[in-house]
């Protein structure tokens, strides 16, 4: 933990000392190795919030889904209508998928380009295999009849699974981004902070589709 | 920038104590491990019921998922004390608790919600949740 120190003298010191002498009060805490924030500074953490605050909009989303999760208006059930093989098969390309960026991030800490690269593709191809597999379940389900305007049970769900799914697909996207910006620049600091910053999404879209497995697909067979 | 050398700038991401993206490849490993035994067993309770009681089965389904969920953190996420100054996990222990005030508290409202102002449908009240 660092360390703060308190610039701000107190009551006692304010009397005595003359508006000249004052040392530019301070009413905040300051840290105590001052420094700049050229690299990255407060990149990571501030790309942290926003993964926060992200979290917080899926909550309100799973909140809404868990409300009209038993909405069925006379339409299917859960039973009914989901695939446990499939969604293990999601499940399990997006867990492979998480490893396979964790394998970028450690060929990037030592500057191996190709390699970053490599895995990088390995991670979009599984991440875009995981979408298409998504896609045929709604495209499946639409067939059936089980629209999102069915019942309030499905639109819930089509707005939960398809909000996680726009997210993976905006992570597709963003390590093709990535993929030319090294092709063209390598492994600068710059592109290793965005490859962090990637890498924290894309962690956590996996954290996110736990509580969808479990809660959309697991909870909603056992119901 | 620009006034800094490249090296400088590494040393600097560094000094910041940004340990965000450096994992090793133990804890990836582990992490991948734990995390294929924790999603597998909550699968195979759902699909094959071991366990008759489906009240049972959706708690342990749960207390899966949040260790999943942990396990993740720790070893994909690196959430620590250390990383940030402490700034993420203190970040992420309040985005959880705001997280379980919106989840349960929305459920548990809905829920008292259906059943005290639906009497007339006494089945879909009882299906409610």
């Amino acid at each position: 933990m660092r360390a703060f120190v308190q610039r701000w003298r107190g009551p006692e010191a304010m009397a005595t000392v003359t508006e000249q002498t004052l040392p530019d009060p301070t009413f905040h805490l300051v840290e105590a190795h001052s420094h700049e924030h050229g690299a990255g500074g407060g990149t990571l953490l501030g790309f942290w919030i926003y993964l926060m605050s992200d979290a917080l909009l899926f909550a309100a989303v799973f909140a809404s889904f868990g409300v009209l999760s038993s909405a069925y208006a006379g339409g299917p059930t859960p039973r009914e209508i989901f695939e446990l093989p499939l969604v293990a098969l999601n499940t399990a390309i997006l867990l492979v998928s998480s490893i396979t960026f964790g394998f970028a991030m450690l060929a990037m800490e030592p500057g191996k380009v190709r390699s970053t690269q490599a895995w990088l593709l390995v991670t979009a191809l599984l991440g875009a295999s995981f979408v298409a597999v998504e896609l045929y379940e709604f495209g499946s389900l639409i067939a059936e009849g089980a629209t999102p305007q069915r019942s309030g049970f499905l639109s819930g769900f089509f707005t939960l699974v398809g909000l996680h799914g726009l997210h993976v697909t905006a992570g597709i996207v963003w390590i093709f981004v990535m993929l030319a910006q090294i092709g063209q620049r390598g492994l600068i600091v710059a592109n290793k902070r965005r490859l962090m910053c990637l890498g924290m999404f894309w962690h956590f879209l996996d954290v996110v589709w736990i509580g969808v497995f479990t809660f959309v697909y697991l909870l909603g067979v056992l119901r | 920038m620009s006034i800094h050398s490249e090296a400088n700038l590494d040393a600097e991401l560094h000094a910041h104590g940004d340990t965000h993206g450096h994992g090793s490849y133990r804890s990836y490993t582990i992490g991948f491990i734990l995390s294929v035994i924790l999603t597998a067993v909550p699968f195979w309770l759902v699909m094959a019921h071991p366990i008759a009681n489906a009240g049972v089965t959706a708690a342990f389904v749960i207390v899966f998922a949040a260790l999943q969920i942990l396990v993740h953190t720790v070893c994909f996420l690196h959430v620590n004390s250390e990383a940030e100054g402490g700034w993420t996990l203190m970040a992420y222990m309040f985005t959880a608790i705001l997280l379980i005030i919106t989840i349960a508290g929305s459920l548990w409202i809905m829920y008292h919600l259906n059943s005290n102002m639906m009497p007339s449908v006494p089945a879909q009240a009882a299906n409610s949740l």
